[in-house]
């Protein structure tokens, strides 16, 4: 593969990415740096990374066609089945490979950021897996709204720390995990969960979860005899299942890129989390990007009815695909993703999470031909957001 | 050309107080009255901090002056206005820019450089401007406007890098006294800390050193002191501004109880 949307040695994508971090940060992430390619390239961790995938995750996930939502929007429909995975989402694909990595790095102390406890649930349970100590970090707002997901990580072993600086969500939470990080640079690793953070966390993570692409390929060729399929669709938060679903279809410019984001409200009402529309470039977390600020470069705080999708920035690796037209974005509001939820539940037997339910949302938008194949990564499972739903019951007839 | 900074190393050596708040607290127009109760009680140094809403370097007390000083109204336009006939007041004392990137990105770096020049500010702290961000893009300006960068050292910094540092700069160089940020207690084995001072002292480097993180009161501050040429305390100085209606003289008092 080409190395045009790969970061520079810098960590740069095109002008986005880099690691803007404090000087109690630089010897950890340093060292990250210069070994994680070396790691992720070792046999050994490989065969273990593989192994676990397989017998832990149960991967590969299934590629499956939706016949009947494809009649609905006559065109031609496949699922990637993230939801599958163990843990209910993508996300155990990251902290599977990144403890793999922090073992032999030495370290015996593991930390994470979660929003709506999806990333922590994962981390917790890697953990859990290898005897480490975990503490996640949850907004508190979060922790209340997310009260099953926090029952699971202490299940597991892990302690969950209610950070109440700031908004108290996903924002706070990843500088909560940072302040720890400072505190404690020795002996602890940070599995952040999504393609954000001070290189190489962007590129780290985007390869940990390119399994999922490199799967597609596989399954297509297999199923609709081509690998390339003409749209990949998935939703963006940070973007770490979009990273994943399109990373070995990035310089394959016949396939057509969507990541979709959560508009909240609208666009324009205040509350929307669509970052590459409201975003201007900036520096969060250690990386600079595009981020929702305001005109004095404050972090502003963004909504989504679905948490996991209310982060005020998206990964460097996203503001240069949008930069460079090679994704095209689409943003989708609460009330439409919610309508895309009752719609697989019920042509298709499938409750997707909320946040994937915005990426399904997106198909009658995408203009697909009758002939075409479009690939949406069904990136999560919805029996977290069981809560929601009943909530918003009527729209979900 | 010698600078404040440099001045101010050269007249009194040893145990240098730089003390450090947040502009717009307690209240937003108390700016300028700290500066110059600060100066009046004696610190050697002031940084004044520019508030910003996701602080990663600082702990719990200076995140929430940071809030109140935003809710406040604060901004890099407003505090330039406060500063702007500061050397008519306050002429001698060093004053150094505290803050993060992404607001001067915002108002733009070479704005940013030029306002401050023109405040008769000294020096810059960027905690999330990394070295080699600073040596590729930035560094030119910094020159141009002849203000000085402070670099952080930790105990985990590489005595080459440290010793790269210290040619970038015309100031002096901040010892961070141990992991974790700002106002934290210091958690390490006994002996840890001094150890680690002390292997920097002996390093000979060509710019002075002020210890901080986890200063705040007299005998934390002569213990750094004896380590290298002073120190810098933040948290416990806006701990005493808390909940004080006049700003100007709790800065008064809380100088006096360091150095008396």
């Amino acid at each position: 593969m080409t190395t045009t949307f790969q970061p520079n040695a810098r960590g740069y994508y095109g002008e986005f990415g880099g690691a803007f971090i404090p000087e109690m940060l630089y010897p950890n992430v340093e060292e990250l740096r210069e070994q994680y390619l070396q790691i992720l390239a070792d046999p050994e961790y490989q065969a273990e990374y593989q192994q676990l995938l397989r017998d832990y995750v149960g991967r590969p996930t299934p590629l499956f066609e939706a016949k009947r939502l494809s009649a609905r929007y006559n065109t031609r429909i496949y699922l990637k089945r993230e939801d599958l995975c163990h843990t209910g989402a993508h996300k155990v694909n990251n902290t599977v490979g990144q403890i793999l990595l922090a073992r032999r790095l030495g370290k015996t102390r593991i930390i994470a950021e979660t929003g709506a406890g999806q990333h922590g649930v994962a981390t917790a349970t890697v953990c859990a897996l290898m005897g480490m100590e975990c503490i996640v970090y949850m907004g508190k707002t979060d922790t209340e709204r997310q009260r099953p997901n926090v029952e699971r990580m202490r299940l597991l072993g892990a302690k969950v720390v209610a950070v109440t600086s700031g908004s108290q969500t996903l924002k706070d939470a990843t500088n909560e995990a940072i302040r720890d990080w400072i505190g404690n640079p020795v002996d602890t690793h940070y599995i952040i969960g999504s393609v954000v953070g001070p290189h190489p966390y962007p590129d780290l993570v985007a390869r940990l979860q390119s399994v999922i692409s490199e799967e597609m390929r596989k399954q297509l060729l297999e199923k609709v005899g081509r690998e390339l399929p003409d749209y990949v669709v998935a939703c963006v938060g940070g973007g770490s299942n979009a990273a994943g679903a399109f990373y070995h279809f990035l310089d394959e410019p016949s396939v057509q890129l969507v990541a979709v984001e959560a508009a909240g409200h609208g666009i324009h009402s205040g509350h929307s989390a669509a970052t590459s529309v409201l975003g201007t470039p900036g520096i969060i977390h250690g990386s600079r990007t595009l981020l929702m600020q305001d005109e004095h470069g404050q972090i502003t705080e963004p909504y989504s009815l679905s948490a996991g999708l209310d982060y005020p920035g998206i990964g460097p690796l996203h503001a240069h695909l949008g930069a460079s037209g090679r994704a095209r974005f689409i943003s989708i509001e609460d009330e439409q993703a919610l309508k895309a939820v009752a719609e697989l539940s019920r042509l298709e037997g499938i409750i997707p999470a909320l946040e994937t339910a915005h990426a399904l949302a997106a198909l009658g938008q995408l203009g697909a031909g009758p002939d075409e194949v479009v690939v949406i990564n069904l990136s999560g499972r919805g029996d977290k957001d069981l809560e929601t739903y009943m909530k918003y019951a009527d729209q979900l007839k | 050309m010698t600078n404040r900074i440099q001045k101010a190393f050269e007249q009194k050596g040893q145990n240098l107080l730089n003390v450090y708040f947040t502009a717009g607290y307690p209240k937003l127009q108390d700016t300028v009255p700290l500066i110059q109760a600060l100066t009046t009680a004696g610190a050697d140094l002031i940084e004044i901090g520019m508030p910003f809403s996701d602080p990663l370097a600082d702990g719990p007390v200076i995140q929430q002056s940071s809030s109140v000083a935003l809710a406040n109204g604060m901004n890099l336009y407003v505090l330039f206005e406060q500063l702007k006939d500061i050397r008519q007041q306050v002429p001698d004392t060093p004053l150094l820019l505290m803050g993060y990137l992404n607001p001067i990105m915002q108002f733009g770096m070479e704005n940013f450089c030029r306002e401050a020049a023109a405040a008769g500010v000294d020096g810059l702290i960027l905690p999330d401007l990394p070295l080699v961000e600073y040596e590729q893009e930035y560094q030119a300006i910094f020159k141009q406007y002849n203000l000085q960068p402070v670099f952080l050292i930790t105990p985990q910094t590489a005595p080459e890098r440290i010793r790269h540092m210290d040619t970038l700069t015309d100031a002096f160089l901040y010892l961070v006294s141990g992991p974790g940020t700002t106002g934290s207690a210091n958690t390490q084995e006994a002996g840890t800390q001094e150890a680690y001072f002390e292997r920097i002292a002996a390093m000979n480097l060509r710019n002075p050193r002020l210890i901080g993180f986890g200063i705040g009161d007299k005998a934390s501050f002569q213990r750094a002191s004896q380590y290298a040429h002073g120190a810098i305390i933040g948290s416990a100085f806006i701990r005493a501004l808390e909940d004080t209606a006049d700003a100007p003289q709790a800065a008064q008092k809380f100088v006096s109880s360091i150095l008396s």
